[in-house]
């Protein structure tokens, strides 16, 4: 029924052409609901978010992530969906996200689409908006974007709401798992926000920092105590992670607080249970505990009664490693509490304690009838409480606790009784008074009905009696009367191998178990016959008399064996023991090799080794070590220096750099700007509606103005130490502005000097030649105030009388904002003015530096992905040497030459004269060819930078 | 932290996954289904699975496994509970959480994880907020919803993240102030076969329901604080002033919460309000048993015992169970062997028993344990503990609010051995 309904549906959206966009939406409304979607719809989900209506869309975005939900694929409506990016409607914007974060990695040039939103978002005065927005430029995930994530966060990182600053301490995360190479600048961020005092940062910024560089101890020291003191206000989550972040610095810091001699030995628990006191006497060097580390263990103390789990496991595990013994029984009645809680948390606090009872069975022994096991229990929780429970036994409760476990035998669920004999075994070895009463306690389940009990009360017994056999003979006589009732292979083995093993106990029963084991030999599992096959061994050489012909049937038997473990155990027994004139000397021994006393089995927890793994991390649930686990260190022999935590200055938080932001705030435009030529280009290829295409070109021009704006009030910062330097070449050509024909008599030219302009330093220095070819004299030359373009231009001073044939030089400067757009200013005299335009060239927009090789080649891994641009080209063979290539490149572009110790790549730099971007030319030589790279943010000019490279070092001529 | 998330049904299919950094793909449950398939009962299922590239660490509740799945070291605690907080949350806005609960309001559902974790960090989890960024679904909601084609999703973007009580949010307004504070204990007990308390322990919770305008700032006083050695809080509890003066002061989220919890162990303090005489006995060689139980009530301070329910998980070998109850009704499911008596209340003058005889498969041998025994009942008006409310004042607000305190007494894991 509900399939036809679902058919018929499917027919009306397919089909819908008589329906109105109302009814549509009704109709989808009603299945909104429904479970079982067989196919996705892009083509009527494409038109509901193209519509107009904002309900349409929002239904439209439920369905998709109803898809997304269900794991189906619905990459294919990213176009449709990335378009609704900017919507106003905050759950249609917020069902967009969901989608972006989702599908950006597969779809990443149509992902950068949306950049542009977010950046503005950035900016939004709302500090909610402001961290949704960087919450979701971090999410996504695509590599070209890290230098705009990088600066948004940095710039976050200051921002005055602490909200934005959790944000960005998220953000650093995600942008480090994308782009690990951001480490460095990363941890800057970090170090930043780890001196943040609001407790909303201060969990996020240390998840990050235990991310990102949890081996950069230092930085956490200059925050340690203010981080202590914020711990209680933080929230749940972030004091986990704080906590464990603190165990392993205290570690590297303090000293231990544990006597020597009582340090972790689990053995001696005797000694440190009744020698508290006589230790204090007995020490000569007291013990004084760091004020910080003291501080520590005070501010975590009540954080043992948060109601969250893992806030109070975390507080455990740091007292555990860090707190002297005497102080840990505090975290024993929180952790019992933990019991009472989901069977999850049970299953991670027993394992945890199970781990600690091992070591410290005072901690827990008050509350043993916790451990416990109900009826009602998952089978895991009940073996952990049962380990819990054998470690905790000692000579005062062992008479209750096994009268516990006597319950338990009985249980229904086997496995569980099966694992009570086990523990009923490490009991009887542990506390020797009650072997015994053990041992007569697992003879009798001997009797028991449910075959896995008797197999593993065999087992059991086996082990205990290795440890005294001589009195138990009684006891191996039973089991060889059970022999023949028992099925379960590993059981059957050790009644065996009991029976040889204390062959001589038994002297009249072992050659009639081994009579018995002749006939049924063929049927038996592998190790039942190595065991007959040892057992017939041993009794041969303890008694050959009887059984030297059942032995060598047996040995015959397994000569022919399928197994090739027994055929080879058979070979060498029949060697061994059976003497002849090839076997050598070995034979002589066999007695002493195989009735040699065998030491009895060490029953221990599975626990044991655990510690080895800090508390409460994953890696000891595991008992493996995880990815990411980070070691807990030993304490230092010696503290290291204390002093290193004082803090003495104290910085107002959250005061904002302004320049800086600024400064960030343009790079970023620049970078988007970037971005979107690159990128418009697909937006047309793709054939986006025109629509989108339009707010497209408007956000880019909206950027383009902004630009235009921010320039004259920005200065850069290089990161490196740049130094400019004085221009290797200087060309004579002039160029013509203007021609003396229309200029009435008046002609100019002008020439770039490329020197740093003394008017300004985002200028460009021109030198302008004016000359008087009319007959009269020329009154007042000078430029006129009102300039046509944007540009900004130091005008020379006036001439005030320019005799004929007369011609003055003079400077001017002119600000290109780093585009080779003409700069239009006019021209006057007293009478005339004329329109006149310099174009200048790219390569005179720049200005040469020098830095070091090192730098250049860290600068230019600094700019790589979109802001290289490289061309291959081949050389003519007279431009090969090094000097024209030098000559070639330097009259081109006005850039500096770097030294280069490779001998075919010849590296200049430079920067732009208006924002001081750098720009980074290398010529590679690979005879015939050439590789000219350059790296700069400012892409336009790279390329245009590029061409003319080309052309200069492609022909010949000087 | 948390990579992934997947919900899977007791049948064992993904009905929903939510990924919070790159993909992972489906097929990473493989390992948990394996490890489902060797479980012999549902609760079986190891929390941690690690598989060779990722760890899944699931909890079991309401027939639904949460499955998150993990890429490096977390502690597994961090993640248990987080998704515990998720089903909680789940359970608040929808009343269940049930696979079709959470199929009908998808989207709520993944806004919701969509605002619980950034980069798989909690980040908003505190359900004040949550409930202002997104307003769970009501029946008028939606039929509004459907009508104006508004949405779930909060105009107001909320303050309680920032200020400093996350837990509540500013400008609560109500015509009637109320408070409302049950005191609920419950008793976890093991009761051998002679009817001596092998061990026994109170776990209390104070639950709230506050519902008062402004920014109130609560007291509550106990008459026996010494009791409660043993306690959790909410984090509105001002720790100090409880530490120095045994009061619990603090500023209540709006709404329902749980204040504190706490635990009481010494046993000689518990009381056990109910005992139990039983005669089950399976004879060697006979396919009939003998099953007699009777209940009454004891230290029951004077309050009745209520809802009584007895349940056991009968053995194996048992095919049906014949018996009459004195009052009630009891039902044996044969497939399972759980035998259930629903008791109802407890009258000490006619206590209320089970007599009859049970069948045991023809040749099965005679079970080696008597079936355990677990008893739910309610007693309304009593905290078996002893624990009294002193009073509640209410300081920072002018109005006068309305206080109620409600005690009740329930079993928690309360077994008798026979």
């Amino acid at each position: 029924m509900r399939n036809a309904l679902v058919s018929a549906e499917n027919l009306q959206l397919t089909l819908k052409t008589d329906f109105s966009s109302e009814e549509q939406a009704l109709t989808i409304k009603h299945s909104s609901g429904n479970e079982e979607k067989p196919i996705v719809f892009p083509s009527y989900l494409k038109e509901m978010l193209e519509s107009n209506k904002e309900s349409l869309k929002l239904e439209a975005m439920k369905r998709i992530v109803g898809l997304i939900a269900k794991g189906k694929n619905a990459s294919e409506l990213f176009p449709a969906v990335v378009k609704n990016v900017a919507s106003k409607n905050i759950e249609l914007k917020k069902l967009v996200y969901v989608y972006l974060v989702r599908y950006a990695e597969e779809q990443q040039d149509l992902a950068l689409l949306s950049i542009s939103t977010f950046q503005r978002a950035l900016k939004d005065p709302n500090q909610l908006i402001r961290a949704s927005a960087l919450r979701v430029l971090s999410s996504i995930r695509v590599p070209i974007i890290v230098p705009i994530m990088m600066l948004a966060i940095k710039e976050a990182a200051t921002d005055l709401s602490p909200y934005v600053r959790k944000t960005a301490a998220h953000a650093i995360q995600k942008l480090y798992s994308l782009d690990p190479d951001q480490k460095e600048h990363l941890i800057e961020v970090i170090e930043k926000l780890l001196k943040d005092k609001s407790t909303l940062v201060a969990g996020s910024v240390v998840m990050a920092f235990e991310e990102v560089c949890p081996d950069r101890i230092d930085l956490i020291h200059k925050n340690y105590r203010k981080l202590c003191n914020l711990l209680v206000d933080v929230e749940e989550w972030g004091q986990v992670v704080i906590i464990h972040m603190l165990t392993r610095y205290a570690r590297t810091q303090f000293v231990s607080p544990w006597r020597e001699d009582a340090m972790f030995d689990e053995n001696n628990e005797k000694a440190f249970y009744d020698s508290e006191e006589e230790r204090k006497v007995e020490q000569t060097r007291p013990y004084i505990m760091d004020p910080d580390h003291r501080l520590l263990l005070r501010n975590t103390k009540p954080l043992l009664q948060s109601r969250n789990t893992a806030v109070v496991m975390a507080v455990s595990q740091l007292y555990w490693h860090l707190a002297p013994k005497h102080e840990l029984s505090i975290i024993t009645k929180s952790l019992v509490r933990l019991l009472r809680s989901h069977r999850e948390v049970q299953y991670v606090v027993l394992q945890n304690i199970a781990t600690m009872s091992i070591q410290r069975k005072g901690m827990f022994e008050p509350f043993m009838k916790s451990f416990y096991v109900r009826s009602t229990d998952a089978t895991h929780i009940k073996t952990l409480k049962l380990e819990i429970l054998t470690n905790l036994a000692n000579e005062a409760n062992i008479s209750t606790i096994l009268r516990e476990f006597q319950t338990y035998v009985k249980s229904q669920d086997k496995a569980f009784a099966a694992a009570t004999i086990q523990a009923i075994g490490r009991c009887a070895t542990n506390i020797s008074e009650v072997t015994d009463t053990c041992l007569n306690g697992l003879v009798l389940l001997l009797s028991n009905r449910d075959e896995t009990v008797v197999a593993e009360s065999v087992v059991v017994i086996k082990k205990l009696l290795q440890t005294q056999p001589s009195q138990h003979s009684d006891i191996i006589k039973h089991m060889a009367k059970l022999f023949d009732n028992i099925t379960v292979p590993m059981a059957r083995a050790s009644i065996l191998w009991l029976m040889g093993e204390y062959c001589e106990h038994v002297p009249k029963i072992a050659p009639d178990v081994l009579r018995k084991m002749a006939k049924t030999f063929t049927n038996e599992e592998d190790i039942v016959k190595l065991q007959i096959v040892n057992l017939a061994a041993k009794l041969y050489l303890t008694n050959s008399k009887q059984t030297k012909l059942l032995t060598q049937y047996i040995l015959n038997l397994g000569k022919y064996d399928q197994n090739y473990d027994i055929r080879d155990r058979t070979r060498f027994i029949r060697q061994l023991i059976v003497p002849n004139e090839k076997s050598g000397a070995l034979s002589k021994y066999a007695r002493r090799i195989l009735m040699a006393p065998k030491p009895a089995p060490v029953l221990q927890s599975a626990f044991k080794d655990r510690d080895r793994f800090q508390l409460g991390t994953l890696s000891h649930t595991l008992n493996s070590q995880a990815s990411g686990y980070l070691e807990l260190s030993d304490w230092p022999a010696v503290a290291p220096d204390q002093s290193v935590r004082n803090v003495e200055v104290v910085e107002p938080a959250g005061a904002p750099a302004l320049r800086k932001s600024k400064t960030a705030k343009s790079n970023e435009k620049r970078l988007l700007l970037i971005i979107m030529t690159k990128y418009i280009l697909i937006h047309i290829v793709l054939s986006i509606s025109t629509q989108f295409f339009v707010n497209c070109m408007c956000s880019l021009l909206h950027l383009c103005v902004f630009l235009a704006c921010q320039f004259d009030a920005v200065s850069w910062h290089v990161h490196v130490s740049l130094q400019a330097s004085s221009p290797v070449f200087v060309p004579e050509t002039s160029h013509e502005l203007l021609h003396r024909m229309t200029g009435k008599g008046l002609s100019a030219q002008y020439r770039f000097t490329r020197q740093p302009c003394i008017y300004g330093n985002s200028m460009v220095s021109l030198q302008l030649t004016l000359s008087n070819s009319s007959d009269q004299a020329l009154e007042n030359i000078h430029i006129s105030e009102k300039s046509s373009t944007g540009q900004n231009i130091h005008r020379f001073n006036a001439i005030e009388r320019l005799e004929p044939q007369a011609s003055v030089t003079v400077s001017m400067g002119v600000d290109f904002n780093d585009s080779t757009q003409a700069a239009n200013f006019q021209l006057c005299t007293k009478e005339d003015e004329f329109s006149v335009s310099i174009q200048p060239a790219v390569g005179e927009l720049l200005l040469p530096i020098t830095m070091s090789e090192a730098d250049f080649t860290k600068e230019q891994g600094k700019l790589m992905g979109m802001n290289e641009s490289s061309a291959t080209i081949t050389m003519k063979p007279e431009n090969v040497s090094s000097q024209s290539v030098n000559r070639k490149v330097v009259s081109v572009a006005n850039i500096g030459v770097i030294p280069s110790s490779q001998e075919n790549i010849y590296r200049f730099a430079g920067k732009t004269v208006s924002s001081g971007s750098l720009v980074l030319v290398s010529v590679a030589l690979k005879d015939p060819d050439a590789v000219i790279t350059i790296n700069t943010e400012k892409t336009v000019i790279g390329s245009m930078l590029l061409r003319q490279f080309k052309t200069a070092l492609t022909n010949s001529g000087p | 932290m948390i990579h992934s998330l997947f919900l899977v049904n007791a049948s064992g299919d993904i009905f929903l996954e939510k990924h919070w950094k790159s993909v992972v793909s489906r097929s990473v449950c493989d390992y948990f289904f394996e490890a489902l398939e060797r479980a012999t009962e549902p609760e079986n299922v190891p929390p941690v699975i690690p598989t060779p590239h990722h760890f899944l660490i699931n909890v079991l509740r309401h027939r639904i496994y949460f499955v998150a799945v993990i890429q490096s070291e977390v502690p597994p605690l961090f993640v248990i509970e987080f998704l515990h907080r998720v089903v909680d949350t789940f359970q608040d806005y929808f009343g269940v959480c049930s696979e079709a609960a959470i199929k009908d309001n998808v989207v709520v559902v993944y806004e919701l994880l969509e605002e619980m974790l950034d980069n798989g960090f909690p980040l908003a989890t505190e359900s004040n907020i949550l409930k202002e960024l997104i307003k769970p679904p009501t029946i008028l909601r939606t039929v509004v919803n459907t009508i104006t084609g508004s949405t779930n999703v909060g105009e107001q973007l909320p303050t309680g993240q920032l200020s400093v009580v996350p837990w509540r949010r500013t400008g609560v307004k109500y015509t009637n102030n109320e408070a409302y504070f049950d005191v609920v204990e419950e008793i976890d007990a093991i009761i051998d076969k002679s009817g001596s308390t092998i061990t026994a322990e109170i776990q209390g919770v104070i639950d709230a329901c506050v519902k008062l305008t402004g920014m109130p700032d609560l007291t509550l006083s106990f008459m026996n604080p010494r009791l409660l050695d043993d306690v959790s809080f909410h984090p509105c509890v001002r720790f100090k002033r409880w530490e120095a003066e045994r009061i619990l002061s603090f500023i209540p989220p709006d709404g329902n919460f749980r204040l504190l919890s706490y635990h009481v162990s010494s046993q000689n303090l518990v009381a056990i309000p109910v005992y139990v005489k039983h005669n089950i006995s399976f004879r060697e060689g006979s396919s009939q048993g003998r099953f007699e139980l009777t209940l009454g009530p004891k230290q029951t301070m004077g309050k009745a015992v209520e809802s009584v329910l007895v349940s056991s998980q009968l053995p194996r070998g048992v095919l049906n169970a014949n018996l009459s109850p004195s009052q009630g009704t009891y039902t044996f499911d044969p497939v399972t062997k759980l035998l259930s008596w629903d008791v109802g209340k407890i009258n000490p003058q006619k206590l209320p028993s089970l007599k009859g005889s049970v069948s045991l498969q023809t040749g099965a041998s005679k079970p080696d344990e008597n079936p355990t025994i677990n008893i739910q009942f309610k007693i309304q008006q009593l905290a078996i503990s002893g624990l009294k409310v002193n009073r509640l004042d209410m300081y920072g607000e002018k109005y006068k609010p309305f206080k109620g305190i409600k005690y009740m007494t329930k079993a928690g894991k309360f077994q008798v051995r026979t």
